[in-house]
């Protein structure tokens, strides 16, 4: 057998290797087999330092992230409390707009209940320039019909009067100005009196006699007396009763929100209207909250 | 394997290098073992192929044929026991065998220490295992496997820029002569 030349060897090993390789992996297709027991012992001779590998690392990536990312930690807790600050802001816009989609729903719902009134609506864009009176100030004026002296009107209360109309504004005093009065009476007892302001949250009943029966709570509604306002809308409710020298002094909760009106009706007519009942009195419930009980026109 | 040996290539003047006590053993291992855990931390590590890395290193700096070409069958067939049973041992084992013998071979005939050969070298080289590889799946394995992809480009790459960095790394595991 001729010897193979020295530098040859490592070809001809080379080729032994493969042949060898090729032959085993002909083997594994042949049988089907995967070389089980090789690789069983392989897997068992890597996996303990895989294992300490991966406890190594797993030690490293603790201590990285606890301690040293931190700095990484405080970047995404300022960009979290960003977005929070973000989203709690399109809360409040989303509360916002689904609190005036319900009150437009509610002013549209009036508005519907009472087609034959006219009457307009106009929006809130301003309050008093000063404590000496209690206006507010409205986006629409003469150019849309509103004239001084017509009645302001919320689904759940009279508001007040227009004092004074501009072209595209109109202001309007409330009723709980101290120059404000409204034909008014007790929805039980049908006693007529005027309420008026007195520059403060509660109205004041004048001229109602110690003798007559006056219960707490109980409703007061416009008596269409003053020909601004038509009979029987709400105007509050009585808060409080005390003996009075030759009157009781009744005052009167507002059944509109005065303090936060965003949305109201002016009745566009200076005549005597007639409001259609949307239900006796007896159906107006007392009302603590005074403006929390929607009017009877919206209760249908 | 990691005793010393003198390459006797008459004329030539290349430095035939040799390591530590145990440093190719350990070496190895390494990176089989970091080749097969280093991916379930950093899914793009997957890219790497470590133990084509060591087995080059090992061929240019032995620059024996057949110690090159006997470490990179027990590499590759190690590669093939990890690599789970879809992979049939003698894939990589054939592919790697090849490669150490190569890397040798012209490890035996070049200088490789330049950082700029060990880059155009490890490059040219991962494509050829790549290319074995497929050969070896299309003509014994009857699987259907593309030659060429972008992919294979980039792995390229990144295999040589890292074996520029890794074969630093390994030259410090030398015996000084």
């Amino acid at each position: 057998m001729a010897a193979i030349p020295s530098r040859h060897k490592s070809l001809v090993l080379l080729a032994g290797v493969i042949v060898l390789q090729v032959v085993l992996l002909a083997v594994q297709i042949k049988r089907d087999s995967q070389g089980r027991l090789i690789r069983v012992w392989t897997v068992g001779a890597v996996s303990p330092f895989e294992k300490a590998g991966s406890s190594g690392f797993g030690w490293f990536r603790d201590i990285w992230r606890h301690y040293f990312a931190l700095q990484s930690t405080t970047k995404d807790n300022e960009q979290l409390r960003r977005e929070n600050d973000s989203l709690k802001m399109q809360l409040t816009q989303l509360q916002g707009k689904a609190a005036e989609a319900d009150r437009l729903a509610a002013l549209l719902k009036f508005r519907q209940s009472h087609a034959d009134v006219p009457m307009i609506a106009a929006r809130v864009i301003g309050a008093s320039a000063g404590a000496a009176s209690l206006t507010i100030q409205l986006d629409r004026g003469e150019r849309d019909g509103i004239r001084r002296n017509m009645g302001v009107i919320t689904p759940d209360g009279i508001v007040g009067k227009v004092v004074e109309s501009y072209p595209n504004a109109s202001q309007v005093l409330l009723l709980t100005d101290k120059d404000s009065g409204v034909g008014a009476m007790l929805s039980d007892s049908r006693i007529q009196s005027p309420v008026g302001g007195q520059g403060e949250p509660l109205l004041v009943m004048k001229y109602v006699p110690n003798d007559d029966n006056v219960n707490l709570g109980e409703r007061v509604i416009t008596s269409g007396m003053d020909r601004i306002f038509p009979r029987d809308l709400p105007v509050g409710s009585v808060a409080d009763i005390k003996a009075g020298n030759p009157f009781k002094q009744i005052r009167v909760k507002p059944a509109a929100n005065l303090e936060r009106l965003e949305e109201v009706f002016v009745l566009l007519s200076l005549h005597p209207l007639d409001m259609k009942k949307e239900g006796t009195p007896a159906d107006m419930a007392p009302s603590a909250a005074g403006n929390a009980n929607p009017s009877p026109a919206v209760r249908r | 394997m990691n005793s010393a040996f003198d390459l006797r290539i008459g004329e030539s003047h290349i430095e035939v290098h040799k390591f530590r006590s145990g440093a190719i053993i350990v070496a190895t291992l390494l990176a089989l073992v970091i080749q097969a855990w280093f991916p379930v931390h950093f899914a793009k590590a997957a890219i790497l192929d470590l133990p084509l890395l060591v087995t080059i290193y090992f061929g240019l700096s032995r620059r024996n044929p057949s110690t090159g070409l006997l470490l990179g069958m027990a590499i590759g067939l190690f590669q093939d026991s990890l690599s789970g049973p879809t992979v049939p041992l003698g894939l990589y084992g054939i592919a790697k065998t090849i490669i150490g013998y190569l890397a040798s071979s012209i490890g035996a005939r070049l200088d490789t220490e330049h950082p700029a050969a060990r880059f155009a070298l490890t490059a040219g080289f991962f494509v050829a295992h790549q290319g074995l590889v497929v050969l070896t799946r299309r003509i014994l394995l009857s699987q259907p496997e593309p030659w060429f992809t972008m992919h294979l480009v980039v792995a390229a790459l990144v295999n040589a820029v890292v074996a520029v960095f890794l074969f630093l790394l390994l030259d410090r595991l030398r015996r000084r002569s």
